[in-house]
């Protein structure tokens, strides 16, 4: 039973930064009908940039978290202008490659310039653990934690009560109409894309330090899984990819404890197909039917 | 005179909405009829779900198939196909990357009678079963005009003829009874009158019996034995094109309440 | 029937094979063509093989599978194993119809509930499925886990790998001339009017996943049986990209433009061998810039035919 409540908080850490990348998935698809891709190779943007602003410019956790979502914010921006928008009458197979295209050449150039090895962080954080109980927490623990929470929270917000966050609903109900009630399609979409690559910057600094590495192809499985969240918490929704990620991050975690770390990536594809089986619009999904 | 199709109660509701309600129908083989209605009336709807798009909410629809009734309501729209029953689209749907002649001899891929093993072979029975597909379709093409193009792309067609070819794909299931959705939609009045015979031709020449949808009163009137009418997803008048021309019920369904 | 067969084409058609699979022979024969450039040419092969199967699922079909590597390791793990054993041609053959089997089995049970999905979702859960293939060759005591397969006899020859080849040109070159390739075309084309004409829609769509399994299945027991060591890492989903790029470069739906386009990229990989990272990205942005630019690939949908081309040449004939 301490194992296991153990195992759930750490499970549920890493199911918060599955949590975050998930956002950006949902969100993304929502409004344009495109798995990202390159939503993964964002978030090891996040964890490279985490990992020059402490190394050599000696910044602390805020100001260091701020700049990865800004900096991932803005890439998430340029590649939605040059490589989707120019494909967004396309189908969606076309857009989809293209994607894969996008991942490609962010993963192999950060490869070409950092080379494979392993990057590691400065100590930011204190290294202390909470006892609470039978389980212990860590500060980093901790800091995913509430840097979730509040992220969730501010998105939340903004996409309720603002302005923008109703032009993103409106779009992703209905583009055209979306326009013709004088909404700018271009830039809700662009804007979609700043917010969800921001939050993906968040987790990659997160998962760099909670692990202490970075590598430049370390966003493609975290990637895939955190779509796989997305899928199950009912793509398009914020709620389904937050229960979403934790789930994930839960189930792998477990598996890892008591069945073979060795499966720990075959349990998220089998839980992918049994929920495409099963109820493809995930727990909170809305269905959609071809008109004839 | 032989039942070929009777609908009983059909109803079919999306969410809170009933699009089609309670409908009660009865055709007979060899009969032409036409289905009318303002906009929005559900004809599209209950063309859909006879012909197995969608799933009906409540009801039966029954086909006679080889002298037996056979209940077809929400099976697969190819099992429907397979029992004789074939249609055309509202919003024209050929194949786009498919040529004229391609796009009839898909339609007959049920009565190609060769399975996917002569296809990789190439067997005898594949060779023979090509040449009678492609002397049926240019066949189907001829009646509807359309043979010299047969080596056109689908999509390069004028409108009207993109029309007459969803009627020769439909005919080439070899079907019993034909669905028509809007046939004459955006043709001019030539192009009318010549679907008026071609379609009358047809049910004489493969002893169809044929449904169609239509706005164009004139085609309607001119062509249909019987015409029903749907307002609102319910069936509100039915007979000969002389007594729906005077039913009140009918008249103000087009025409609003207040006449 | 015999007429059909031994048409003008078809010996055209057979003669130019011939002639290009003796050229090369002889080459490797006389030295000319090196193990370098050997290895190469097979590499080509593989690939035309994976890439023509792979283009009747994505092009033909239009199901947008991410998941081919897993059938080639299936092949390759099938024919590995049982050539250690039986380190002869029989081998081999028993080898390759296991892969068969066990990738036709694989291909019904990933295809019967997935293909129900549209396109993206599609392609994501084909992924998982090679993913957990990979895993499971990973964790299995037989395949010898991470550690792979080493000491596999090199079985396949130039004469075996040609003849596979052509066979697979074939197999799919007569799918798509058939009532079953016709409604394959139909449903990319439009799945509601192919239904309405009375295509099973599941059922064609099954069938050219198994058909495009069962061949990446051969590609990969000849793979196997050429490069000696077989290791899960070589099936990931990088490698089912690789494939997917030649089939989009070619042109998705042409059988010819994957031939093409295989024997192309593969010597651009020859002379890329040298720089692997500079490599991967300008794969990427050449996807890219296809998608953006060309999206029907290089060749569109254009078949090479000999057919048509004597047709044509009868035809300036007799105008002249």
């Amino acid at each position: 039973m301490e194992q296991f409540l153990q195992q759930l908080i750490n499970g549920l850490s890493l199911g918060s930064i599955y949590a975050l990348v998930a956002l950006g998935y949902t969100m993304v698809y929502g409004i344009i009908k495109l798995i990202n891709f390159a939503h993964g190779d964002v978030y090891m943007i996040g964890a490279y940039t985490a990992f020059f602003v402490t190394t050599y410019l000696g910044m602390g956790f805020l100001p260091a978290l701020l700049v990865c979502m800004i900096v991932c914010g803005i890439l998430g921006v340029l590649i939605e202008r040059i490589a989707y928008k120019p494909l967004r009458k396309a189908p969606r197979i076309t857009a989809l490659i293209t994607a894969i295209g996008v991942s490609y050449v962010i993963e192999y150039t950060t490869q070409f310039f950092m080379g494979t090895t392993t990057r590691t962080y400065p100590a930011i954080l204190p290294t202390t653990t909470w006892q609470l109980g039978p389980v212990s927490i860590s500060y980093i623990q901790m800091v995913i934690f509430s840097v979730t929470i509040v992220l969730m929270i501010l998105l939340t917000l903004i996409v309720q009560k603002t302005k923008i966050g109703r032009a993103m609903r409106a779009v992703s109900a209905d583009e055209n109409a979306a326009k013709l009630m004088g909404i700018s399609v271009d830039n809700t979409i662009s804007f979609t894309f700043l917010i969800g690559s921001a939050l993906a910057g968040a987790a990659g600094m997160l998962v760099g330090l909670y692990y202490n590495a970075a590598t430049p192809l370390m966003g493609m499985v975290p990637g895939l899984k955190a779509f796989v969240a997305a899928v199950f918490g009912g793509i398009g929704s914020i709620p389904g990819a937050l229960v979403g990620g934790l789930f994930i991050g839960i189930a792998e975690t477990l598996v890892v404890a008591y069945g073979s770390s060795l499966y720990r990536d075959a349990i998220v594809y089998a839980i992918l197909i049994l929920v495409l089986i099963i109820k493809p619009t995930g727990l909170f999904g809305k269905n959609e039917r071809e008109k004839v | 005179m032989e039942e070929l199709l009777k609908v009983t109660g059909l109803s079919k509701h999306f969410g809170g909405l009933a699009a089609v309600s309670g409908i009660n129908m009865e055709i007979n083989r060899g009969e032409l009829i036409g289905l009318i209605g303002p906009n929005g009336a559900g004809k599209t709807t209950f063309f859909n779900l006879l012909t197995g798009v969608y799933e009906p909410s409540e009801g039966l629809i029954e086909l006679t198939v080889d002298g037996k009734k056979q209940q077809i309501g929400g099976l697969k729209p190819y099992k429907i196909t397979s029992l004789g029953l074939a249609r055309t689209f509202q919003n024209i749907r050929l194949f786009k990357s498919m040529t004229v002649l391609e796009n009839v001899k898909l339609a007959m891929h049920k009565n190609a009678g060769y399975g996917v093993f002569s296809a990789l072979l190439r067997t005898s029975k594949y060779y023979n079963a090509e040449r009678w597909i492609e002397e049926k379709a240019c066949e189907y093409l001829s009646e509807v005009g359309l043979y010299r193009k047969r080596n056109e792309l689908a999509t390069n067609l004028p409108y009207g003829e993109q029309r007459r070819l969803e009627i020769a794909r439909a005919l080439a299931a070899q079907p019993t009874i034909l669905f028509l959705d809007e046939p004459a939609a955006g043709m001019n009045p030539q192009e009318t009158d010549e679907l008026t015979a071609l379609i009358r031709h047809l049910r004489d020449k493969y002893n169809l019996t044929i449904v169609l949808i239509e706005h164009d009163m004139s085609l309607v009137m001119n062509l249909c034995e019987r015409i029903f009418v749907l307002n609102y997803g319910q069936l509100i008048a039915s007979g000969t094109p002389e007594e729906i021309q005077n039913n009140e019920f009918v008249i103000s369904a087009y025409l609003g309440e207040e006449v | 029937m015999a007429k059909q067969v031994l048409s003008k084409a078809n010996m055209i058609w057979s003669g130019l094979i011939l002639a290009l699979f003796l050229i090369v022979w002889v080459l490797m024969g006389a030295g000319i063509i090196n193990s370098y450039y050997e290895s190469t040419i097979f590499t080509i092969c593989f690939n035309i093989i994976l890439a023509v199967s792979l283009n009747l699922i994505v092009g033909i079909c239009g199901q947008f599978s991410l998941g081919h590597a897993g059938f080639m390791a299936i092949g390759a793990y099938s024919a590995g194993i049982v050539t250690k054993m039986i380190p002869n041609l029989g081998g081999l053959l028993l080898g390759i119809l296991i892969g068969f089997a066990i990738s036709a089995i694989a291909a019904l049970i990933v295809s019967i509930p997935t293909l129900r999905l549209r396109g993206d979702y599609l392609a994501i859960a084909t992924l998982g499925f090679a993913e957990i293939i990979r895993i499971c060759i990973q964790n299995m005591k037989i395949t010898n886990g991470a550690a792979g397969l080493m000491g596999i006899p090199k079985l396949t020859t130039w004469p075996l790998l040609f003849f596979a080849v052509v066979i697979s040109i074939v197999v799919c070159t007569n799918f798509v001339r058939s009532a079953p390739g016709r409604a394959c075309i139909a449903i990319n084309d439009d799945e509601i009017a192919a239904e309405a004409m009375g295509v099973n829609t599941t059922k064609y769509k099954v069938m050219a996943f198994v058909i495009g399994a069962i061949l990446a299945s051969l590609a990969g027991s000849l793979f196997a049986n050429y490069f000696y060591v077989l290791n899960p890492n070589q099936f990931t989903f990088n490698k089912s990209i690789d494939i997917l790029v030649i089939v989009v470069f070619g042109g998705m739906g042409s059988m010819s433009a994957s031939v093409i386009a295989a024997i192309a990229i593969g010597l651009l990989n020859m002379w890329l061998q040298q720089f692997t990272d500079l490599r991967m990205i300008i794969y990427g942005a050449a996807l890219v810039l296809m998608m953006i630019f060309r999206p029907q690939g290089i060749l569109g949908t254009w078949e090479l035919s000999i057919e048509r081309f004597l047709k044509n040449r009868k035809l300036k004939k007799e105008r002249a």
